[in-house]
């Protein structure tokens, strides 16, 4: 908003609002700050009452007892493997699928299209009895397989993509198109080149859903060596309750790749979340 | 979404009519080929499994042994059930806080950011990382953070002389707690949101309505406000639906308890079909939610087109 009213006030050195805005901000980052701190405490310092606010030095025996533990590693590779496969299907189902919507005719195309994008309006709570019973039919229940099947591919991937590919100049696909290029060959050397934004979009939010995700790993997997780092983490707790730090140098480790995929990509990430058609 | 794709201009064929029909079918082929697998995965896993949740809901099921049809029992159940009258007070209670709250608070922070200020960036982002932490290493943090005995959090109400508190222990603050929680990670996506739409506000609207001797309230009021009305429409949706929903953290934090004071309707479906091996007594109370979700967008879309309509007329 421009401001073009005068100021009956004097100017303070700085915007009021900052006595606003500096509080609330410091609230919002107090309990991460604290979650990094308290993961170099050492136990004494963390299990004392009150509990020291600043550790005395960086003490990694959290990391230590966590990285060593025989289940932390293979969690950490299981939502590693997880959340790639998701992303890189989700690109490549996703581009097939939304080009051949964006730019193919076929029969059924529009009832198609249509009940896909109802699908996003049912809740998980109504499906995830079902899918549990799907998957037990699949044989997948307590594999990875459970996880991998159900994402990979989402409707949102398919849909955006498609309005992306909208957007894109039909000239470009046409030459190539005319001198006998086939579908394949049009798309992924000359739509996908044009579609980083988008696709960089589809790759942001399914990493960050599905690294996060912990009520449909709860209830695919039995096994906690085929846990996910999520669900990992809430039977930690138990395991470990007097070692807060190794549960905080866990929860570090678990919040810290989608923390840095965000200050990584944190333009595109905005973007993302308020552009893909979650505006208006 | 509305427009077809239009057919792409091509060379006119050199023998008509065969090869061009044949040309079409190996298009659509192709086509079918290309969206083949995503119409698996996202059909199979969506349409199924909710005609599958119907008919479970009709019958009793421990998912082992085979099932019984049972008509309505479950649903007449469900509705002399304490349990599910308290999660869905429960619900209730947290959705009625934690919407408006979230809502409210990000448009001032988002109204406030959009002025020209320093730091609005680094502002911006501190309210919004939160939002990327996933709801288990939330609950972990917060359990922590809460702790009734060791926690900072009595520990700096101590300092301030204010007595200990039981938090998510305590039956009367758990759920307020909770709605805390949710507001601490899902404050910055509202913001966020709000930020985007203000920057569509047109300058020139505002300007004039400044010039005409509008004040700033004023010009909030009747020209900032009813441009983003869209969007608030969308949020209180979007909260709404995820509010209904929210089970992650109850799960990691509480588990709906004490005394069943956090039990929200997730996880009341979720203990009913993977803890007492009732699913479809799980599947009715999931019915429940369902249909009262899709009442709730439907009414919304309702609400949203008329206004739609409402800001068209203000500002053409």
């Amino acid at each position: 908003m421009t401001d073009l009213s005068p100021r009956r006030r004097p100017r303070l050195p700085f915007s009021p609002w900052h006595l606003l805005l500096a509080p609330l901000a410091l609230l919002f980052a107090v309990p991460l700050i604290w979650l990094g701190l308290s993961s170099v405490m050492s136990d004494a310092e963390i299990n004392r009452f009150p509990p020291a606010l600043w550790p005395s030095g960086i003490h990694l025996d959290g990391y230590r007892l966590v990285l060593g533990n025989a289940m932390f590693p293979r969690w950490f590779a299981n939502s590693l493997i997880v959340s790639a496969v998701a992303v890189v299907s989700n690109l490549l189902l996703g581009t097939l699928g939304g080009y051949a919507f964006a730019r193919m005719r076929f029969g059924g195309s529009r009832v198609l299209l249509v009940l896909m994008l109802a699908t996003m309006a049912i809740p998980f709570q109504l499906t995830m009895i079902p899918t549990f019973l799907v998957m037990r039919k699949l044989g997948l229940v307590d594999t990875l397989g459970a996880l991998i099947v159900p994402s990979l591919v989402t409707p949102f991937a398919v849909f955006l993509l498609r309005q992306f590919f909208l957007s894109l100049p039909r000239e470009l696909e046409e030459a190539a198109w005319i001198d006998g290029c086939s579908r394949l060959r049009v798309l992924f050397q000359i739509v996908v080149p044009l579609s980083r934004p988008a696709l960089s979009t589809v790759a942001v939010l399914t990493f960050l859903t599905t690294w996060n995700d912990l009520s449909w790993p709860l209830i695919a997997l039995n096994h906690d060596a085929n846990y996910t780092l999520q669900l990992g983490l809430t039977t930690f707790r138990g395991q470990h309750h007097t070692q807060w730090s190794a549960v905080m140098a866990g929860n570090v480790i678990t919040v810290l790749p989608v923390l840095l995929a965000f200050l990584a990509a944190q333009k595109t990430f905005v973007r993302s979340i308020t552009s893909t058609g979650l505006k208006g | 979404m509305s427009r077809l794709p239009t057919p792409i201009t091509r060379p006119a064929p050199r023998t008509p009519a065969r090869p061009a029909r044949r040309r079409g079918r190996r298009e659509a082929a192709t086509a079918w080929a290309f969206v083949l697998p995503s119409v698996l995965v996202i059909l199979g896993l969506s349409v199924i499994p909710v005609l599958w949740s119907l008919l479970l809901s009709f019958q009793y099921s421990d998912l082992l042994t085979p099932s019984v049809w049972v008509g309505w029992d479950n649903y007449r159940q469900l509705a002399d059930d304490p349990q599910f009258a308290q999660a869905v007070r429960n619900t209730l209670e947290y959705t009625a806080l934690y919407v408006p709250l979230s809502i409210g608070l990000g448009l001032v922070l988002a109204l406030v950011l959009n002025r020209r200020i320093r730091f609005a960036g680094l502002y911006r982002t501190l309210l919004f990382v939160p939002f990327v932490v996933s709801a288990a290493a939330q609950g972990v943090l917060f359990s922590f953070i809460l702790d009734p005995e060791f926690g900072a959090a009595n520990s700096l109400l101590h300092r301030l002389g204010v007595s200990p508190q039981g938090f998510l222990s305590d039956p009367g603050q758990a759920l307020l707690v909770l709605v805390g929680i949710s507001l601490w990670s899902g404050t910055g996506f509202c913001v966020v949101i709000y930020l985007a739409a203000l920057q569509d506000v047109p300058r020139e609207l505002i300007e004039a309505a400044t010039l005409d001797g509008a004040e700033r309230r004023h010009v909030l009021r009747h020209v900032t406000l009813p441009t983003i009305a869209p969007v608030s429409v969308f949020l209180l949706l979007w909260q709404t639906i995820s509010a209904l929903q929210v089970f992650d953290l109850v799960y990691v934090t509480t588990k709906g308890g004490p005394l069943g004071s956090t039990t929200v309707i997730v996880y009341f479906v979720w203990e009913q079909a993977f803890r007492n091996f009732t699913a479809g007594y799980g599947a009715a109370a999931a019915y429940v939610l369902g249909v009262a979700l899709l009442v709730a967008a439907a009414a919304l879309r309702l609400v949203r087109r008329r206004g739609d309509r409402r800001i068209e007329g203000a500002t053409s």
